[in-house]
């Protein structure tokens, strides 16, 4: 697992190098500080110590965030033959999809870093509870892992960046929106079941402060998957 | 370390891009693969360096077979492919240090390395840039330096001197030569002075079958069964000339190169020599021989001629 460090470690330093790192933090931060402290239902208008409105936001801002992130992960290397070159150094396929993920996810959780001042303030104007806010904190990490790791397959399975943004905005589009629409027109079973497929169901019972094994579970399966997916895609260059 | 090929194959769907090939390749070599465009080279080296999993066959090192040992023989290979891929958005240094730690290198052996590997390369004045700010000729010598950093005992290089100028292109022909004295080297290229340059054995592959293995001068003595010479005979009428040398026992064909000046090729029936004959025939009519040139069979035409079939 050292090489995968390795890879993260470069992929980390190129994100900041290419700016990619500085527009998706100034474009956060901008955002969800805006929409926390400034417009609609904020902090103030709400008028509770919570950061609900900040979780409603980072939901939204961090579903488009990801894939701009994951897009060009697998996807360059493929187009520019870089691929072939990593591969036969002494790392496996495996460390390289970990690597990158790796890479991508802590960038998330640098962004997530940075809203830190809004917990601090927070606790300054009100009583907070930490347990929620701790919570919200976690679902978010979940959720973009997850996120990042669907990125990641779609990534894998195409040289085309632009392709590999808007797959990886299609399958999340329906974890984040469409299964809980399709949960609401069935009954029955087939409801339970989109239900149970949901990502905003899920967040939304981790966020509210109760942390479920079942939710755990479900952004582990969804992360697992989407590694395991892109590491089959990666050793697909054999079955020719 | 040792490369033994053992029937090695690889199919892309129905076609056999690597048909049951078997080389070995021994430390303090260089082997040159040579083929047209589509050969199987590539194919073959890709196989080597676990990149493609292999077909049918097996590539072994040292003994141990790069299917169930591939992870940790790695380590011991340097690969630069065809083209030359890099990280055009990284600093050459960066590049080098970050191929060195995946390979495994310790952060002090690697520093170390990187100087050394940036003074043999020639990267000195450029090793602070970026490298898709690098020349076409600079890029290959970062790709070059990516492959030794770890200090391979083999090194599979597609193509090194692709896109290189001559000066350049010298420079690392003594480059490989000097590291083929230690090392297993594995060179793929299509220019043929090269494999005679830097070379000790050459393959030359074709359709994925292996149609010619040996050294440059065992290759040409395969090749010419029959001696050729060029000859320039004067004060004697062409007719009367190329008459006579047909009717030699030891001659097989007459060609005339140049009429007015009586340029002949003369190619003689295998295993005879037609030199000595040629001398006497023009004493015996008084004709001046003023050429006899022994004609060498060209790599090119060895080449040309084991591929196109």
């Amino acid at each position: 697992m050292r090489a995968a460090w390795i890879i993260a470690r470069k992929e980390l330093q190129s994100y900041f190098d290419s700016l990619i790192a500085y527009i998706m933090l100034i474009l956060f931060l901008g955002f969800s500080g805006f929409f926390t402290w400034l417009f609609g239902s904020d902090v103030f208008m709400v008028g509770q110590a919570s950061l609900q409105s900040f979780f409603g936001v980072a939901y939204w801002t961090l579903f488009f965030f990801t894939p701009a992130l994951t897009m060009r992960l697998l996807a360059e290397e493929k187009k520019t033959g870089t691929i072939e070159l990593l591969l036969t150094k002494a790392v496996t396929d495996r460390e390289v999809v970990i690597g990158k993920f790796l890479a991508a996810f802590l960038l998330v959780m640098v962004a997530l870093f940075f809203t830190l001042p809004y917990v601090i303030t927070l606790s300054m104007i009100g009583d907070i509870d930490a347990g929620e806010i701790l919570c919200g904190y976690a679902g978010l990490a979940l959720m973009s892992g997850a996120y990042i790791s669907l990125g990641l397959y779609a990534s894998s399975i195409t040289n085309n960046q632009i392709v590999a943004f808007l797959l990886a905005l299609t399958i999340g589009l329906f974890f984040h929106v469409i299964f809980e629409v399709l949960a609401g027109n069935f009954t029955g079973i087939t409801a339970q079941l989109f239900s149970t497929l949901s990502l905003s169901n899920h967040f939304q019972s981790i966020s509210r402060g109760v942390v479920d094994t079942r939710d755990v579970i479900y952004f582990g399966s969804l992360i697992f998957l989407g590694l395991f997916f892109s590491e089959l895609s990666l050793t697909k260059r054999n079955l020719n | 370390m040792e490369i033994q090929i053992e029937n090695l194959s690889k199919k892309y769907g129905h076609q056999r891009a690597v048909d049951s090939i078997s080389f070995e390749v021994k430390p303090g070599e260089v082997l040159g693969f040579l083929g047209p465009n589509g050969a199987g080279k590539s194919t073959t080296m890709k196989m080597i360096t676990g990149y493609l999993s292999m077909g049918e066959g097996d590539v072994r090192i040292d003994g141990k077979s790069i299917r169930d040992h591939g992870d940790e023989l790695k380590r011991h290979i340097g690969y630069l492919p065809e083209n030359n891929p890099l990280y055009h958005d990284m600093p050459v240094i960066d590049y080098l240090a970050f191929c060195g730690a995946l390979q495994g290198m310790r952060k002090q052996a690697v520093k170390s390395r990187l100087r050394e590997m940036v003074s043999v390369c020639g990267l000195n004045t450029e090793k602070h840039k970026k490298i898709g700010e690098l020349s076409k000729g600079y890029r290959q010598r970062v790709g070059l330096a990516q492959a030794m950093i770890h200090d391979p005992e083999i090194l599979v290089l597609d193509e090194p001197t692709t896109g290189l100028d001559p000066n350049q292109i010298v420079e690392i022909r003594n480059l490989i030569r000097e590291l083929g004295k230690a090392k297993t080297v594995v060179l793929s290229t299509h220019i043929l002075p090269e494999v005679e340059a830097t070379c000790d054995r050459i393959l030359i592959i074709n359709k994925g079958k292996i149609v010619a293995n040996g050294t440059a001068d065992t290759l040409r003595k395969q090749a010419t069964g029959q001696e050729i010479v060029r000859l320039r005979i004067e004060d004697g009428l062409a007719e009367e000339i190329i008459g006579a040398l047909r009717r030699m026992p030891s001659v097989d064909t007459v060609e005339v190169v140049d009429k007015e000046l009586n340029r002949l090729e003369v190619q003689s029936r295998t295993g005879k020599s037609s030199k000595r004959e040629i001398f006497q025939l023009c004493v015996q009519r008084s004709w001046i021989l003023s050429e006899l040139i022994p004609l060498e069979t060209r790599l090119e035409d060895i080449f040309r001629d084991l591929t196109t079939k």
